[in-house]
């Protein structure tokens, strides 16, 4: 143990003369273990913990739960079907226009904006997935429905009034809005995922469709769009679970009323709304209980979801470099 | 004559570029609109007694949300403790300490519980400490937030570590040092950046989250300090005004909306300069 030559001073000594470094060495990967052994725990404790919450009903309900469609806390009877309604037909509404539009917007973003206008639209859409969800539901309640209620509901009720889906009266709160809605928060989901898939693909691929004389629109929507079509896919299976899960602007717009209308213009209510509104109001245990169990029904379903988007969106390559996947993962996770 | 009828083939691609670029517009201005908006109503009730006083009872004038502002930083500030020291050594493990099955099945884990609606973590919460205690409690809505936070902050230090470059950590292995210290003293340094951003993202997320407070935290009119107490929330208190009856409360809302709109991009902004000095 001779000082050092090159000036970086004495060498360092081993576990046998310093004891208490051997003791850190193990305390910390004791701790760095139990973290792990914690985090699987609580995963499965969340799990444990809505089946447990909402035993009574899974008991006294059974599978009627999810066909029955009458919600009564007078006489103690409890059924899903128009939370589950309302949560799936909203949530397909904001899939079908942020999905169109997302797609759109990242072919714009990745493949045809100059730098100087891809880098602030990217921004601003970036920054309107940061946007709370209780200030969405507020801009909702009090622009955006009225908005839909003067200019967009009367020319389509004019002219498309005889289809089902748009009949009846529309007070600006419903399916309508809230579909809207959700479709503006889970915009920037689908957007920066494709954005980033887009940029993803080889330029090879892009190099060999202009070389057969096609032209950049072409390029885009014949060869880049469909060689990152699975991950595209589950973008919007990702989006949707985000819809499918979302509370607060919901439970403000969709008009809370547990009725299955074929109108999309019709109040109508969701799986997490309910929970939201009645969750305190809620005085007997079997009431409580069922409503625990529409949150265990949400859990199950985020859990399939996000699984199957997992299945559509991992892409080997972009596993190669690890900072490149961080940066999805930022963006894709400042977009919760 | 142009081959393969071209002219019409560019006139197609111009209008197609034309429909991406007002999609991408159509996304970026709602943003604006919302913000406009956000700011226009809200900048009327904002001024110092919105930020310093206790709400008052509905028909009385002014008034503020301090009490909701001041529950939002002790419930996300314990969030967070709570959250990022065992979020990074989850991460540790995930990147170094790991053998077998067990990494890959706690990022699977990790990806399932982000996906998890924050009302469903609100009802955890609620089971877990709110009917067993018999009261609401700020902690409670803590321990929901921090549910929010650590899938998060786990995923964003395992691919931090795993992004510093293996010779950093072997090198200082070779000098003699502990595999902790490596770990601690040299890794943990490096991929400091990345966390950083990962971590802020999480807090911004959780600022702007309410759903799991309508059954954790409550609300309350007081001062409360007492996290084991039912505890005033920023984002609740705008959705009970938003939803109130009442016009003077729906100002109050938008002006509460500012405020959390302006901390939740001060936080986003922060995390997006961490994330360029990480990526020098």
């Amino acid at each position: 143990m001779a000082a050092s030559a090159n000036g970086l001073g004495d060498a360092p000594r081993s576990y046998a003369t310093r004891p208490h470094i051997f003791l850190l060495d193990r305390s910390f990967a004791i701790a760095v273990n139990a973290a792990a052994g914690i985090f699987v725990v609580l995963v499965l404790g969340l799990f444990a913990m809505l089946v447990h919450g909402s035993w009574e009903s899974l008991h006294a309900f059974g599978l009627r739960f999810l066909v029955s469609s009458t919600w009564n806390p007078v006489t103690s009877t409890f059924g899903a079907l128009p939370f589950v309604y309302g949560t799936v037909v909203s949530s397909l509404i904001a899939l079908l226009i942020a999905g169109i539009l997302g797609v759109l917007a990242a072919a714009y973003l990745a493949e045809f904006a100059p730098r100087f206008i891809a880098a602030p639209l990217s921004f601003l859409i970036e920054m309107l997935a940061a946007v709370p969800s209780v200030v969405f539901g507020l801009w909702g309640l009090f622009v955006l429905a009225p908005f839909l209620r003067t200019y967009v509901a009367p020319p389509l009720q004019a002219h498309l009034g005889w289809l089902p889906i748009f009949a009846g009266p529309y007070y600006g709160v419903g399916l309508f809005t809230a579909g809207i809605l959700l479709a503006i928060m889970i915009f920037p989901t689908v957007a920066a995922i494709t954005r980033d898939l887009i940029r993803a693909v080889p330029s090879e691929m892009r190099e060999g469709s202009y070389a057969l004389g096609a032209t950049r629109w072409e390029t885009v929507r014949r060869v880049v769009l469909p060689a990152a079509g699975s991950g595209i896919f589950g973008a919007c299976v990702l989006a949707l679970g985000r819809a499918l899960g979302e509370t607060i602007a919901v439970t403000m717009v969709i008009g809370n009323r547990a009725v299955i209308a074929a109108s999309l213009f019709a109040p109508s209510y969701t799986l997490s709304s309910v929970v939201a509104n009645e969750f305190t109001e809620a005085t007997t245990s079997v009431y409580l209980s069922a409503l625990v169990e529409l949150g265990l029904i949400l859990f199950l379903i985020s859990v399939v979801v996000n699984g199957l988007a997992r299945l559509l969106i991992w892409k080997p390559q972009l596993l190669a470099n690890g900072s490149r996947v961080l940066t999805w993962t930022l963006r894709r996770r400042a977009g919760a | 004559m142009t081959p393969f009828g071209l002219r019409r083939r560019r006139f197609v691609g111009a209008l197609g570029q034309v429909i991406t670029a007002l999609c991408a517009s159509l996304a970026a201005g709602t943003l604006v609109v919302i913000l406009l908006y956000v700011f226009m109503q809200g900048v009327h009730a904002l001024n110092p007694a919105f930020v310093t006083q206790l709400p008052r009872p509905v028909g009385m004038a002014g008034g503020g949300v301090a009490n909701g502002i001041l529950g939002s930083i002790v419930i996300v500030g314990i969030a967070a403790l709570l959250a990022v020291p065992m979020g990074v050594l989850v991460g540790v493990y995930l990147a170094f300490y790991g053998r077998g099955p067990f990494p890959e099945g706690i990022r699977y884990l990790g990806e399932v519980l982000s996906g998890v609606p924050s009302i469903a973590i609100g009802l955890f919460a609620y089971t877990l400490l709110v009917q067993p205690l018999g009261h609401f409690s700020a902690f409670s809505a803590s321990v929901a937030f921090a549910m929010l936070m650590l899938p998060l902050v786990i995923r964003t230090s395992d691919e931090a570590l795993r992004a510093v470059p293996v010779s950093v950590r072997e090198g200082a292995l070779a000098l003699g040092i502990p595999t902790y210290a490596a770990v601690t003293h040299v890794v943990l340094p490096a991929a400091r950046p990345l966390i950083t951003t990962g971590v802020l993202l999480a807090v911004a997320r959780i600022t702007g989250e309410t759903a799991p407070l309508l059954f954790t935290a409550f609300g309350s009119q007081f001062w409360e300090y007492n996290p084991f107490n039912p505890m005033a929330e920023l984002s609740l208190q705008i959705f009970t005004y938003a939803i109130s009856p009442y016009t003077e409360w729906h100002e109050q809302a938008w002006a509460g909306a500012l405020v959390l709109i302006a901390a939740v991009f001060v936080l986003n902004v922060l995390a997006r300069i961490s994330l360029r000095g990480a990526r020098r």
